[in-house]
Formats: structure tokens, C-alpha cells, sequence
């Protein structure tokens, strides 16, 4: 098998030029390599060798390093020398696989953000990776790992620009700065968690309490305590680790997120890619009116699950900037001023303790729905994101004559639903955010943001496959 | 169905009622095979009279699973709108899809064995939501694709991005 460029994804489109081809950063197999060595290292760990006794297993590990430093650092040279990438029309081709080989095809303009991932030690080489985020599939489609930092950006940049429609001129784009979240507020932040002010005490109380009481069980249900608050800790931990040093700015191809203490991440998200946004407050965070916001992109999958994502546009902030970032992303939609309407009063039938905070706001562009008692949460929509909408009727709710209206969208994790509404005010709700949906994908659809038809949206990436 | 939860000013088409047969058939297949391993247990302890109550006990969920089965299948309906289709059913839960056919992402048509040889299918229509469900079980296998032709149809000629 040679090693040139595959023909068999090239045939069909002799009418788009194609452009010249790029492989990824020479360095990358060093870096992939390095992660099959402790992989492989994971495997053949502990266990194992301590079976053998500490002698054998030192001889065995000197064995083991070196064998998987080699294979990994060969089969990950053999995988970057077939690989290929290039800009073709208004697609990403990726070409790879040693014995089966993979031709794939990116629409770019049904990307729905851009990240530039660094990983420590892609950062120490000056490298980074690549992520187009796709709809479907869970997992990220389109990891270019690794090019070097300025040629990523400089892709991404083009990209972006394919992306959102414009001619391929690949001008970097200007940068305003719009928050920045200080060190000491995410670490008070994440202090002022129900974990961290409730949880830890009563952990301390209760082995202490157990200490007293009996000190022969403390030490039997110590290291349950211990993994607790170890389990505890590593939450607030990822989250620094992640959130550590947010800037958020906003660029002419989106607004750019930027984090990360270790492993750095930038995302970028072009408008119109937002699905919806949350507002969570914790009962803690109530005196010093912080908030954390929270944006759904479609595509971000389950398939991610290891890798260091975060869903916040803004971890921590004041309410007054968090407001002032709503309306800049929701296109001068007000959150904070649409008119709330309450449920009916029989509704605390079903929720005594969030009656009182369940609302929806309804404007021309975007639908906002509040829950939470402690833990207040305000959910908005953009309309022109609604994909469908669900009413439904428990038995109990029929008994109160109330529904609750669901409101969905291509994100992942914001679910909205505006709970023991009137049903007859529920039934009105489903028309007129249903009518008013309709106006903004209208006018969405003429504005050419979201472009991309639905219809043939079942091949949004082509990919196709060819045995050895 | 005159309720105020679901919307009066369109025309609601019902299911095949050979939706309930083909329901109904799985519902006794289901109770039939429990009942026989069932006894099979009981006549290898050899409790005497446990048949007897399982006997009735399989008689009383099959009365109720037939009773239950015939409502829950005539609470389906769907209305075709201009711009979108409208699904309801259940009985204890009552649910209303609305999904624009614009935000369609495909459809999809499924008829199990008993449905195929009784003529009916089922359509489901899928959006970039997850959540999102309109599903119409039993319909007569033309409607069924007659639905599908026309929704695609639809779907392709109000397609909107995400």
C-alpha cells in the first residue's frame, strides 16, 4: 500500500477545486505515542506485578516501558503518515487509516462551534488540537490532532469564516474582551457550594460524632467518609482545573471562550449556534447576587465524557454582566425584564416549594422559563431554536386542571419545561410560542444564519469507509 | 375527546383500530408465556392450588390489559396544520406533540410482524431534539406512506438550519 492521498472520495466532485493537502504537525505521533505508552502502561499496571513480587515486577516494567514506547510511538507515526486534511469548496476532508482507511467530508457550514484544545503537553511543544463540533454522533467528528498553535488558529479562522458563509479570506478577526472571571471569584465560588458549606461539615460532624460514639466504627466506615469527601473534592478540583482563568469575548466569527488551568481550551461558537442559555443561582451565591451561566451548542456529545468540557459561558459573575451578555447573545432580547407570568395558586398542590418561582416569559424572540426555590434557574430560549414542542398531562395535573408545556431544542443539556401551567393558558402557550418560533425561523432562514437545510440532514458528514 | 388540553380548531384523524388486535395479540402473547413459565415452577414444586390463583390472576390482567389497551389505543390522533402536525395520546398521561415541519430531520416508517400482516405501520418523525417524539402508531400501511411522502414533502419545502 503506498502512501498517497486515497482517490476514492475525490471521484464525484471534480467541479470544486481542490485544495492543496496538509498533513498534521510532525510532532503529533511523538504526542500521540506517548499517550498509548501510559495507556498501555495503564494496562499492564499494578495488579499484576505485584503479584510478581517487587524484583520481577521492576524487571517486568523495564520490559513493558520501552516495548509499548516503541509500538505506540510506531503505530501512531504509521496513523499520522496517513493522514491528511484540506479545505475542498465549503467541506473538510479528512483522509486517515492505515489498513482501513477513512475518507470523511465536513459541511462546514453545519459546523456549530470550533475548539482549539491544548493539552499540557501539547502546550510544552507548542501544539494543539483541533475539534469541529457536529450535530449527531455523540462523539466529536472532526479531531485534527495535532497542528501547531498558530496554523490551528489559522485554520480555524478559515473555517469559521467557510462556516458562517463568507468568502475565503482569512483575515483575523478582531477580539473584544467581554469577562473575565477572576481567580479568587471562581474559588469563593466554588466554596459557596451546598457541597462544600453543608456537605463537608456534616461529613466532619458525623465522623466525629461516630469517633466518640465508637471508635472502632469510625475506623470501619472511615474510608467511606474519606472517598466521600475525596469524591466531593475532585468535583470542585475538574471544576477549577476547567474554569480556571474564563475569558469570554467576542469575535466577528462568535464569541470565544477561553479556559482552562492545565489543558486549555478555546472554543469558539458562532451566533445563532446558541440553543439555549441557564441561569443557575445557588442559594450561597444570593448575597453577593453572582450567577453562573450556563450555553447549550448542539453537538457537544456524551461521546466527550472524558474530555475537560465545561457547559459555562460565564461560571461566575454579577448578575448585571451576566444580564448585559444575555441580551448581546440573544440578540437584544431582555431577559431579565420580560413580563414573568405566575402558575395558578392550585399549583402548589403539586410543588409547594417552587411555586412560587415557576414562570414563563414570553417576547418575540426568545422564551424564558424560572424554576428553583434554593436553586433558582432561569432557562431562555432563542424561538428561532425551538424545534418542537410537548404538552403534557399527568393525572394529578388533570385532577388540577393544569399541563405542563416542554419546550425543545437540538442542545443537550438545557431541558426546559414550564411546569403546572392552566391548561387552557398551557394549550395558548404551544400556539403562540409555536406561531412566534415560526415568524423567527422565518426570518432566520431569509437572514441566512442557520444555514444548512434540515432535509438532507442525514448525511451532514459523509464519511466513507474501504478495507485493506 | 372534547377536552380543553388539546386543540378544537382542527380536524383529528383516529388510528386503525387494528391497532388494538395487534396490541392486544402482543399483550396476551406476553401474559400467555409468564403464565406458562409460571406454571411450569409451580408444577416442578408442586404447590397444589397455585395454579388455580395464577390461572385467575393471568385472567385478571389480561381482562384489564384488554380494557386498557382498546382506551389507549383510540386516545391516538393526529391532525395535519399548514406548518405543522400535531400528535396526542394516553390516557392517565395525556401528551401533545407539536412539531413544525420545517424542524424535521427524517421519518421513519416501522411495522412489526402482527402489524405488517394486519396492514398497518408506524410513522415517527425525528428533529434535531432528542426529546422531542411525534410517533403515530397504527396507520393503514397507505396512509402510513401516504404520510411520510407528504411530511417529507413538507419538511423540504419549509427545511430550516438548527
Amino acid at each position: 500500500m503506498s502512501s498517497s492521498p486515497p482517490a476514492l472520495a475525490d471521484a464525484d466532485r471534480a467541479g470544486a477545486e481542490p485544495g492543496p493537502l496538509h498533513r498534521l504537525h510532525p510532532l503529533s505521533p511523538v504526542l500521540r505515542g506517548y499517550k498509548y505508552f501510559v495507556g498501555a502502561l495503564g494496562v499492564a499496571s499494578v495488579p499484576d506485578l505485584m503479584e510478581l513480587g517487587v524484583r520481577r515486577a521492576l524487571i517486568g516494567m523495564a520490559i513493558i516501558a520501552p516495548t509499548a514506547l516503541v509500538g505506540g510511538l510506531a503505530i501512531a507515526w504509521l496513523s499520522w503518515r496517513f493522514t491528511w486534511y484540506r479545505i475542498e469548496g465549503r467541506e473538510l476532508h479528512l483522509e486517515s487509516g492505515v489498513l482501513f482507511r477513512r475518507s470523511r467530508r465536513v459541511p462546514l457550514e453545519r459546523v456549530q462551534a470550533i475548539d482549539i484544545v491544548r493539552p499540557l503537553v501539547a502546550r510544552v511543544l507548542g501544539l494543539a488540537e483541533l475539534r469541529l463540533e457536529v450535530v449527531g454522533h455523540g462523539a466529536t467528528e472532526a479531531p485534527l490532532a495535532y497542528l501547531s498553535e498558530p496554523e490551528a488558529r489559522l485554520l480555524r479562522t478559515r473555517l469559521m469564516a467557510l462556516a458562517g458563509g463568507a468568502e475565503e479570506h482569512a483575515l483575523p478577526p478582531d477580539e473584544a474582551i467581554l469577562a473575565r472571571v477572576p481567580t479568587r471569584d471562581l474559588v469563593v465560588s466554588l466554596l459557596l457550594t451546598g457541597e462544600v458549606v453543608v456537605g463537608l461539615p456534616v461529613l466532619l460532624l458525623v465522623g466525629s460524632g461516630l469517633f466518640v460514639v465508637d471508635t472502632a466504627a469510625f475506623f470501619v466506615f472511615l474510608p467511606v467518609l474519606a472517598l466521600t469527601a475525596l469524591a466531593v473534592g475532585r468535583v470542585l478540583v475538574r471544576r477549577l482545573l476547567v474554569e480556571y482563568g474564563f475569558v469570554l469575548g467576542e469575535a466577528a466569527d462568535g464569541l470565544r471562550l477561553r479556559h482552562g488551568l492545565l489543558e486549555t481550551r478555546t472554543q469558539t461558537v458562532p451566533p445563532g449556534r446558541v440553543q439555549a442559555l441557564r441561569v443557575i443561582q445557588p442559594v450561597l451565591w444570593r448575597r453577593r447576587d453572582w450567577v453562573r451561566v450556563e450555553i447549550d451548542v448542539a453537538g457537544y456529545g456524551a461521546g466527550d465524557g472524558e474530555q475537560l468540557v465545561t457547559r459555562a459561558l460565564l461560571p461566575v459573575a454579577p448578575r448585571g454582566l451576566a444580564d448585559q451578555l444575555l441580551s448581546r447573545v440573544l440578540a437584544g432580547a431582555d431577559v431579565g425584564t420580560a413580563p414573568r407570568r405566575p402558575v395558578p395558586a392550585r399549583a402548589a398542590w403539586l410543588d409547594p416549594v417552587q411555586r412560587r418561582n415557576l414562570a414563563i416569559a414570553v417576547t418575540p424572540q426568545v422564551v424564558v422559563v424560572t424554576r428553583g426555590r434554593l436553586h433558582r434557574i432561569v432557562d431562555a430560549i432563542p424561538l428561532a431554536r425551538v424545534q418542537s414542542l410537548r404538552l403534557r398531562q399527568g393525572p394529578l395535573e388533570r385532577r388540577l386542571r393544569l399541563a405542563s408545556v416542554h419546550i425543545d431544542t437540538a442542545g443537550r443539556h438545557v431541558v426546559t419545561r414550564a411546569a403546572h401551567r392552566d391548561q387552557r393558558e398551557a394549550l395558548v402557550l404551544v400556539e403562540e410560542i409555536g406561531d412566534l418560533a415560526r415568524a423567527e425561523r422565518h426570518g432566520d432562514r431569509r437572514g441566512g444564519q442557520g444555514l444548512g437545510g434540515a432535509g438532507h440532514a442525514g448525511a451532514s458528514v459523509t464519511s466513507c469507509r474501504d478495507g485493506p | 375527546m372534547a377536552s380543553a388540553l388539546y386543540p378544537t380548531d382542527v380536524t383529528w384523524h383516529p388510528v386503525s383500530p387494528r391497532l388494538i388486535l395487534v396490541r392486544r395479540v402482543g399483550a396476551m402473547a406476553v401474559v400467555a408465556l409468564t403464565a406458562a413459565a409460571g406454571c411450569a415452577v409451580v408444577a416442578a414444586l408442586g404447590w397444589p392450588g397455585a395454579a388455580a390463583i395464577g390461572a385467575l390472576v393471568s385472567a385478571a390482567l389480561l381482562g384489564w390489559l384488554w380494557w386498557v389497551i382498546g382506551r389507549a389505543c383510540r386516545s391516538w390522533g393526529y391532525a395535519e396544520r399548514s406548518d405543522d402536525l400535531l400528535v396526542r395520546h394516553g390516557v392517565l398521561i395525556r401528551r401533545l406533540a407539536v412539531v413544525p415541519y420545517g424542524r424535521m430531520q427524517f421519518i421513519d416508517v416501522t411495522a412489526g410482524p402482527i402489524a405488517r400482516r394486519l396492514g398497518i405501520a408506524t410513522v415517527r418523525l425525528h428533529t434535531a431534539a432528542a426529546a422531542s417524539d411525534a410517533g403515530i402508531p397504527g396507520l393503514p400501511t397507505d396512509e402510513a406512506a401516504r404520510l411520510r411522502d407528504r411530511l417529507a414533502a413538507l419538511g423540504e419545502a419549509r427545511a430550516a438550519g438548527l
